[in-house]
């Protein structure tokens, strides 16, 4: 097996390990009902880490995203309520200023020299600041369309729902891995990954490659956002605080290295998925109070990360290429 | 003349920012003396600014190896609510400090080992801390926020030296004291030459696993003493609310003072004057009477502003544009040469 993969196979079997851990304890944890809720509430994680991974993958980082998914909500839920516009030219309008902010974004990082850390920090506090301005109370969405896109579902055998939103999360997971591995600007974010100086000796298009992959991951943010607001029907200008957080731990756990030009994007729905079956396992036993939550969320991170720290040192595969 | 001239840009920069305050609150550098206090929105600052501050020095340490400390925040919490916990249980103002140093230092070894000896990348192995820290302080305070009414404790947040309130005087003090320490010995090139290359300085003959672990130490003593004084500014131990989203603050002040988050080469006072900047913001925004939903969107335009007049790269772009300007210029003056040649 090719060693780049070895992280990847860490990270598929943990997961499959820790699933089974769970159908020991719980049985009823098989259902399609509950791979179905795993699906539908970890939708706009998904999505968002998506974007996520391909700035990691690039070396970068984007603090930006939870910020961004806040005003999308805001943006929405405010534009039904005072004005007259369908959902969908609404969506249109934002995705377009989510996908510029980010390409704003990514000019900064390239055209100034500066660390995306900071750059996509001030990024968190511009878009929290203009959510605020738009309103400070948690707006209701009560148009007709969206009670039709959260009620659209599939019903699996068992009685699992297959939403439309967790359907659209598995198809972005899609879209990214083609876009990641297998189009020009997926080799050049690898490249970039590796370094710069040898990226730009390759012949990539440095500025145009930075542009790219924030705008890109602000897409996603802005497509997460509307996912998000379908998921809650409001928009409230304090949600989601720390999700881009949540995002990179995700994107980490499914394998990718934060230094960039290693990783998988599958590897992220992944991550995703234990993240979501950790919450959902703390949900089942039901005894854990919410501090007990919390570190217990940190020390799975940590067990998660040293096992598969210790998994790919265990195969032989040193440093992954 | 080197040190002042490294501090040049933060300098300049507090300083047109006190201007600009000053033109939409004319009183903003009046200081006057009230029962023996100095008080003014400078000294305002001053104590406001001191969790950040006492934060930013420690975050430089770690920035310079390198590394990042997302735990920070955290760590203010878990100490903040071990002081109060020791306080109520009426075990004294000195075991409730040595505590929260305890629990501090703990916090620092903790992220230090996994950084350095299990070799996890800085931001996630902090982050671990940073998901669990907030319910560890919820353990120890058992999700309540454990208020107390001891003047001892109380003093190291609202109290007054000579005037000076006393969290100014704290991480002032802290941050000459680990100036010096750094400085006076060469504890401090050390540290630089483990953030250009740890594997070159390990090969030098530094203990760089040590010095990584120590570093984060430090960064967690420095969480705990401003977690100390923000619990007992308020008199009570909020592990929901101490503290957070406080490291992003502190990773923003070591930034705005120059130093490169690739490690190497800093300055604990450019950083503090980052912090200085940052409170001013804060507290400008508050006093030139903007509704409080536009203090974040200011805030960032401003610090956006500041961090793109900083950049390395604006000179060039400069002398880019300039040159090209010229160019031209003179080729418009002479019909004979081709544009761009």
């Amino acid at each position: 097996m090719n060693p780049r993969l070895y992280p990847l196979a860490a990270t598929i079997a943990i997961f499959l390990l820790a699933w089974g851990i769970c159908v020991a304890q719980f049985p009823y944890m098989l259902s399609t009902r509950v791979v179905g809720n795993l699906l539908t509430d970890n939708a706009y994680l998904g999505i968002v880490a998506v974007g996520m991974t391909l700035v990691i993958l690039s070396g970068g980082i984007d603090l930006s995203v939870g910020s961004v998914i806040a005003f999308s909500g805001v943006f929405i839920a405010v534009m039904l309520r005072d004005t007259e516009m369908h959902p969908l030219p609404v969506f249109l309008v934002l995705l377009a200023i989510t996908t510029a902010f980010g390409a704003a974004m990514g000019w900064l990082i390239y055209a100034l020299a500066m660390p995306p850390f900071i750059v996509t920090l001030a990024g968190m506090f511009l878009m929290r600041g203009v959510a605020y301005m738009l309103t400070i109370d948690s707006v209701p969405i009560n148009h007709g369309f969206y009670a039709m896109l959260g009620k659209a579902y599939w019903l699996m055998p068992g009685k699992g729902r297959l939403t439309l939103i967790g359907v659209a999360m598995l198809a972005v997971v899609a879209v990214g891995m083609l876009v990641a591995h297998r189009t020009r600007f997926g080799a050049a974010v690898f490249a970039l990954g590796g370094g710069e100086a040898t990226a730009r000796l390759m012949g990539v298009r440095l500025g145009a490659t930075y542009v790219r992959i924030y705008a890109f991951s602000g897409f996603m943010a802005g497509l997460a956002g509307i996912v998000f607001s379908i998921y809650t029907r409001s928009g409230y200008p304090l949600a989601t605080v720390g999700t881009e957080l949540t995002a990179i731990a995700a994107v980490v756990i499914g394998g990718t290295l934060l230094t960039g030009g290693s990783g998988y994007v599958f590897g992220t729905l992944i991550g995703v998925l234990t993240m979501g079956l950790i919450q959902t396992y703390i949900v089942f036993d039901g005894t854990l109070s919410s501090w007990w939550t919390k570190i217990i969320i940190g020390l799975l991170l940590l067990a998660f990360i040293l096992l598969q720290k210790g998994l790919v040192r265990f195969s032989g595969a040193g440093r992954p290429a | 003349m080197t040190a002042l001239r490294r501090v040049a840009p933060q300098l300049l920069t507090l300083l047109a920012l006190i201007l600009l305050v000053t033109v939409f609150f004319p009183e903003f550098l009046r200081i006057e003396v009230v029962n023996d206090r100095l008080v003014g929105p400078v000294m305002d600052i001053l104590k406001r600014g001191a969790p950040v501050g006492l934060l930013a020095v420690g975050m430089t340490l770690v920035i310079a190896t390198r590394g990042i400390d997302l735990s920070v925040g955290a760590v203010i919490a878990i100490a903040g609510a071990v002081a109060a916990w020791a306080i109520t249980r009426d075990l004294g103002l000195a075991a409730a400090l040595a505590l929260a140093f305890a629990a501090g230092l703990a916090a620092g070894l903790w992220n230090g080992v996994l950084v350095a000896i299990v070799g996890i990348q800085p931001i996630v192995a902090t982050l671990i801390l940073m998901t669990s820290g907030r319910g560890i302080a919820q353990l120890v305070t058992e999700g309540r926020i454990l208020t107390f009414s001891h003047d001892g404790l109380a003093f190291l947040g609202s109290g007054a030296v000579l005037g000076i309130p006393v969290p100014a005087v704290l991480w002032v003090a802290t941050a000459i004291a680990v100036t010096l320490l750094l400085r006076r010995t060469a504890l401090g090139m050390l540290i630089e030459a483990v953030g250009v290359n740890r594997n070159a300085a390990a090969l030098a003959g530094v203990n760089a696993t040590v010095l990584i672990i120590a570093v984060y130490s430090a960064s967690g003593l420095c969480a705990a003493l401003a977690g100390v004084v923000a619990t007992a500014d308020i008199r009570g131990a909020d592990a929901n609310n101490a503290g957070l989203w406080m490291e992003l603050d502190a990773i923003l002040a070591v930034v705005i003072g120059g130093n490169s988050l690739l490690g190497g080469r800093f300055s604990i006072a450019a950083s503090l004057l980052g912090a200085l900047i940052i409170q001013t913001i804060d507290t400008g925004i508050l006093l030139a009477g903007f509704p409080s939903e536009y203090n974040l969107s200011i805030k960032a335009v401003i610090v956006l502003v500041i961090l793109v007049l900083q950049s390395p790269n604006l000179v060039h772009h400069w002398y880019a544009l300039r040159y090209f300007a010229m160019r031209r210029r003179e080729a418009a003056l002479d019909p004979r040469k081709e544009p761009g040649t």
